[in-house]
Order: C-alpha cells, then sequence, then structure tokens
C-alpha cells in the first residue's frame, strides 16, 4: 500500500473569543503501510492538533483525511491512539482495560475464550503477565504507558496513533520503552504516527521525521528520511554518521529555522 | 564498512569507560572504612527494631489505647455534667435514672400490646422504613435525573432554576401537600423524605458526571463504545464517588427529617414516640430517644462512609 493514509490539504481553525484562530494550514502528507512517522516541532506548532484529525477526534475545517481509501469522519478502533497520560480507566485491572477494546473490535464475531486469548496477548506482548490483574493505581507510570500501548495494539489497528507517549516518563524508562516498541512494530508491522518533542526519539524510531513549522498557521516544514537499517540499536547508533546527521538536521530545522518562537518570547 | 568501524569503536571505548570507572574506587582508600561505618550504623539501627518488633502486641494495645481513649474521655466528660447538673433534681433526670429506665426499655424492645404501645424496637424500625422507602423512591428518580442533567446542558439550564427555587424550602412544608393528595399520615411522611432526600441526590450525580475527566470520554471516543458500554463502564464507576457523597447527604437529613415529620403526623416511629412520652411526661423517655436517634444516624452515615470507601477502592 503506497498511499495507506492521506492527508490532502487540511487545514483546522478553531474558533476563539478572540476570533478565527488558525492552527493549520496546507497540510499535505501520505503514509505508507508499515511506515513509522515522527512529527515533531516546537510546542504549540499543532502536532497533537494533526494527530487528533487522524484520529478523527476533530474534523477538519478544510481539507480531506482518507484512511486505506476511506474517509476519516469520526474516531474508530482502525485508528488506535496511545494518549499522553495513559488514560486508562482507574476502576479497571490492566486486563479489563485492554479487554474492554478488545469487546468493542472483535466481540461480535469471536467468542469470549478467544477474546479472552487476545487480550492476555496484547499485555504479554508489552512483557506485563505478571501486572495483568493489577489496577492502574497500583503499577508505575512506564507499566501505565505499557497497558496503553497493549490496549491500542490489541485491536489489530490499521494505524497506531501515539501523541508523546513517552514524554512523562523518566529517561531511563522512555529508553527501554523505545526498544521494546521497535521490537513490537518489527512483529507487528504496524504504521505508527507518533508526536514527540524528543529528537534523539525521533530519529531512533521512524523512517520519515515530518517536522512542523511553529505556530500560528503551522504547517509542514520538512520531511526527513531515516534511512538506517533495522533492526537499530541504541547504543550503535549513537556513533553512526547516518545517525548523527539526521540528528543534526533536526536540530538545525528546529532551533535555526524555526527559532523564531523563542526570539519573540524573549 | 560502517558498521564495522562503528564496532571497531565501541570495542575500544568500552574499556576505556571501565578503568575510568575503577580508577576512583581504587584510589579512593577512605571508601572500604566509610562502607564499614555504615554497616555499623545499619546494625545499630536495625537492633532496636527488633526489640519493638519482638512486642507487637503492646504496640497494638498502645495505639488502640490512642485511637479510643479521647473519645471515651469525652463521653464520660458529657455524663459527668449531666450528672453533676441534674443533682440537686428538675424536671430533667439524671443519668442513673435514665439508664434505669433504658435498661427496663430494651429489655423488651419488640413487645406489641396493639397499635398505640408497641415497644421501642417496633418505632425504630418503623421510622427506618419510612427513611427506606423515600429514600430509596428518591435514589430511583433523582440518580437517572442527575445523570440526565449533567449530560445535557439545556435539561440541566431548564431545571436547574426549579432546583434552585425549591431546594431551601423546609421538607416539613410539604407535609400538607403529602396529606392532602396521599389522604394518610404514612405516605405523607415518606413523601417529605423523598423531598428531602432527592436534592443532594440530583446536585452531586450532575456534577459527578459534568466531571468525568476528558481523557476517559476521549478513550470511549476512540474505542467508539456503545452507549450502554459508556454507561456502565466509564461514566458510572466515574460518577459513582459523587453519586455517593449525594446519598450520605441525603441520608442524613432523611433522618432529620423524619423525626419531625412523625411528630405531625403521629401513628408508629421514633418521632411519634417521643411526642407520645411527652404528653406521658417520660422526660427520660425522651432523652433515651434523643440517644437511639443519635447513635442511629450515626450507623446510617458510618455504614455509608464505609460502602463508598469499599467501592471507590476498588474503581480507583
Amino acid at each position: 500500500m503506497e498511499k495507506f493514509v492521506q492527508i490532502e490539504k487540511v487545514g483546522q481553525t478553531f474558533e476563539t473569543k478572540k476570533g478565527k484562530f488558525v492552527a493549520l494550514r496546507d497540510i499535505d502528507l501520505t503514509l505508507r503501510q508499515g511506515e513509522f512517522v515522527a512529527l515533531i516541532g516546537h510546542s504549540g506548532c499543532g502536532k497533537s492538533t494533526l494527530l487528533n484529525l487522524i484520529a478523527g477526534l476533530t474534523t477538519p475545517t478544510t481539507g480531506v483525511l482518507l484512511c486505506d481509501g476511506r474517509e476519516i469522519a469520526g474516531p474508530g478502533p482502525e485508528r488506535a491512539v496511545v494518549f499522553q497520560n495513559h488514560s486508562l480507566l482507574p476502576w479497571l485491572t490492566c486486563f479489563e482495560n485492554v479487554y474492554l477494546a478488545v469487546e468493542r473490535v472483535f466481540g461480535q464475531k469471536e467468542g469470549k475464550a478467544k477474546l479472552k486469548e487476545r487480550t492476555a496477548a496484547a499485555i504479554s506482548l508489552v512483557g506485563l503477565d505478571h501486572a495483568s490483574s493489577k489496577y492502574p493505581h497500583e503499577i508505575s507510570g512506564g507499566m501505565k504507558q505499557r497497558v496503553g500501548i497493549a490496549r491500542a495494539l490489541s485491536m489489530e489497528p490499521k494505524v497506531l496513533l501515539m501523541d508523546e507517549p513517552f514524554g512523562a516518563l523518566d529517561a531511563l524508562t522512555r529508553a527501554k520503552l523505545q526498544d521494546e516498541l521497535m521490537k513490537i512494530c518489527e512483529k507487528t508491522q504496524a504504521t505508527v504516527v507518533m508526536v514527540t518533542h524528543d529528537v534523539d526519539e525521533a530519529v531512533l524510531l521512524s523512517d520519515r521525521i515530518v517536522m512542523m513549522t511553529n505556530g500560528p498557521a503551522a504547517t509542514i516544514g520538512e520531511i526527513l528520511e531515516v534511512n538506517l537499517p533495522r533492526p537499530r540499536a541504541r547504543l550503535e547508533l549513537a556513533h553512526d554518521a547516518a545517525y548523527i546527521d539526521c540528528r543534526a538536521a533536526v536540530l538545525k530545522f528546529l532551533y535555526e529555522k524555526q527559532a523564531h518562537v523563542e526570539k519573540i518570547a524573549a | 564498512m560502517s558498521t564495522l568501524t562503528i564496532s571497531g569503536d565501541l570495542a575500544g571505548a568500552l574499556p576505556v569507560d571501565r578503568s575510568t570507572q575503577n580508577a576512583p574506587s581504587g584510589d579512593c582508600t577512605s571508601n572500604p572504612p566509610a562502607q564499614a561505618v555504615k554497616e555499623t550504623m545499619m546494625e545499630k539501627s536495625a537492633t532496636p527494631s527488633a526489640v519493638e518488633s519482638g512486642t507487637p502486641l503492646a504496640e497494638h494495645l498502645n495505639a488502640l489505647g490512642r485511637l479510643v481513649m479521647p473519645p471515651v474521655l469525652g463521653l464520660l466528660l458529657l455524663i459527668g455534667i449531666w450528672y453533676v447538673a441534674t443533682l440537686s433534681g428538675g424536671a430533667i433526670p439524671g443519668p442513673v435514672k435514665v439508664w434505669d429506665a433504658a435498661s427496663v426499655l430494651f429489655a423488651d424492645p419488640f413487645y406489641n400490646n396493639g397499635p398505640n404501645d408497641l415497644g421501642i424496637g417496633w418505632n425504630v424500625l418503623a421510622s427506618l422504613e419510612r427513611v427506606g422507602i423515600g429514600f430509596g423512591l428518591a435514589a430511583l428518580v433523582g440518580i437517572p435525573l442527575g445523570f440526565m442533567l449533567g449530560r445535557f446542558t439545556f435539561l440541566a439550564n431548564m431545571i436547574n432554576p426549579i432546583i434552585s427555587l425549591l431546594r431551601p424550602v423546609s421538607p416539613l412544608a410539604w407535609l400538607p401537600i403529602g396529606l392532602l393528595v396521599f389522604q394518610k399520615a404514612d405516605p405523607a411522611a415518606t413523601w417529605t423524605i423523598f423531598i428531602c432526600s432527592i436534592w443532594p441526590m440530583i446536585m452531586n450525580t450532575a456534577q459527578g458526571v459534568q466531571r468525568v475527566p476528558q481523557d476517559y470520554l476521549n478513550v470511549a471516543r476512540v474505542l467508539d463504545l456503545s452507549e450502554w458500554k459508556v454507561v456502565t463502564k466509564i461514566l458510572f464507576p466515574a460518577v459513582l464517588p459523587y453519586m455517593l457523597t449525594g446519598i450520605r447527604l441525603s441520608i442524613g437529613t432523611a433522618w432529620l427529617v423524619i423525626v419531625a415529620a412523625e411528630m405531625l403526623t403521629g401513628g408508629v416511629g421514633i418521632g411519634f414516640w417521643v411526642w407520645d412520652e411527652w404528653n406521658n411526661l417520660k422526660v427520660e423517655h425522651i432523652i433515651i430517644a434523643i440517644f437511639i436517634i443519635g447513635i442511629v444516624g450515626l450507623l446510617l452515615e458510618q455504614a455509608l462512609i464505609l460502602l463508598a470507601k469499599k467501592l471507590t477502592k476498588e474503581s480507583s
């Protein structure tokens, strides 16, 4: 599938008390199946707005979004979202949180035993078998985020949308989860769009990095192809010339070409 | 080719790292003694804790004493003041007299000498039954109504002014309306309970629904859950703590109101019993009734707090 997700001339305008606020304009982007794309940019550049548009949580003011040939008209389980703050339901165990999603997607076709099997497999995929019957408040932040990922993956989505999934975690946990995510993506061949602030994370994980200009009226500034062979190993990449070049390119975009936000603020 | 050079670099870099890590610990001779000091300190601090943990029973008793002593002292103080105040005689009986009357009364709380002379147990149960029915009906109406007010802003804007208007009215003002409509004392008293319990339940439930975190609703939207699943898996558990607060407030008010309502309506019930004993001038029985009303109210409240704790523990 060359054009799995198509975003065509999409713009997003919000009505505010002070009048119209143009958040995004002229977004054209096509995602291939199985591709890992990172959206990066300064805060307020509309990365999350773009992700919400793909998720169908908001509808675009102009333009159209297609997923697998169909227009995105609203949220749906074929576009699973991993939220920044995990958003697990606190009154359900980890298992039940994932089961809720599994039941929604496969409940009409499959029996209970099969649904439970799927749930257990998803939890196993993120390595949380031992915490399956625990409640979210009983486990650590990193584990919660893993349950969030398991919930999203359990639905076998066409696209996995991640809104700064590791933003609230400490550096060590984040690195561990990034490694796990890479393994999972390799195993499942998932198509992923991830919003991030973290340059290293973007280069390490992505096939392409979509760099966004500063808001308001943000749009895509540059797209960087990350041609690093997979599987990627964090330690080896630290000295890889191609990795260092990619990293430098993103940093250059963020801190030279799009640095005016800080200048205005200062 | 490039990968080869990288692995070469890494192989070169790693031993260097190790040697730099090893260097300070090898040079620093003060390190081992410092560790030894730490260990001995740990041993020292470990011994007293072992002694303490050897007598856990004494610890527990101590903690229990600290917990129980103040309330018991307070109660003794109250009874002491009461005793001293009634020493010189007067209309109010002293604790000893009340105690004697109570032991007679509670010797047979469930006697039945016809509808006008029932044991104290029957009277309390009759009141609890009225509260239960009125309160139950209020929950049946109030909680779904609260859900709807929380969900639909238009409805909330429509109903909220009416609630604001009616809520400050004393529930007893509704008693004549109840008597008029039902033509009987008993349902009229239940009606009063219904009216006074329904407001906190509506308002707390509605507030709970409005405060369901957007994150949870986003989960519902992304999963595209059915309305039934949204209500049972997300809204209901999220609103439950608010609902329980409403229920707790309601039952407190209901128990306050039932005594007054029964005084006016007559029949069987703790409120009526108080009035009856006043007519019989058995003041010690009135004091007993005050204690009973207080204790039952306390138990109701504590039971609901316990229930709320149990339910929210499961849900949070």
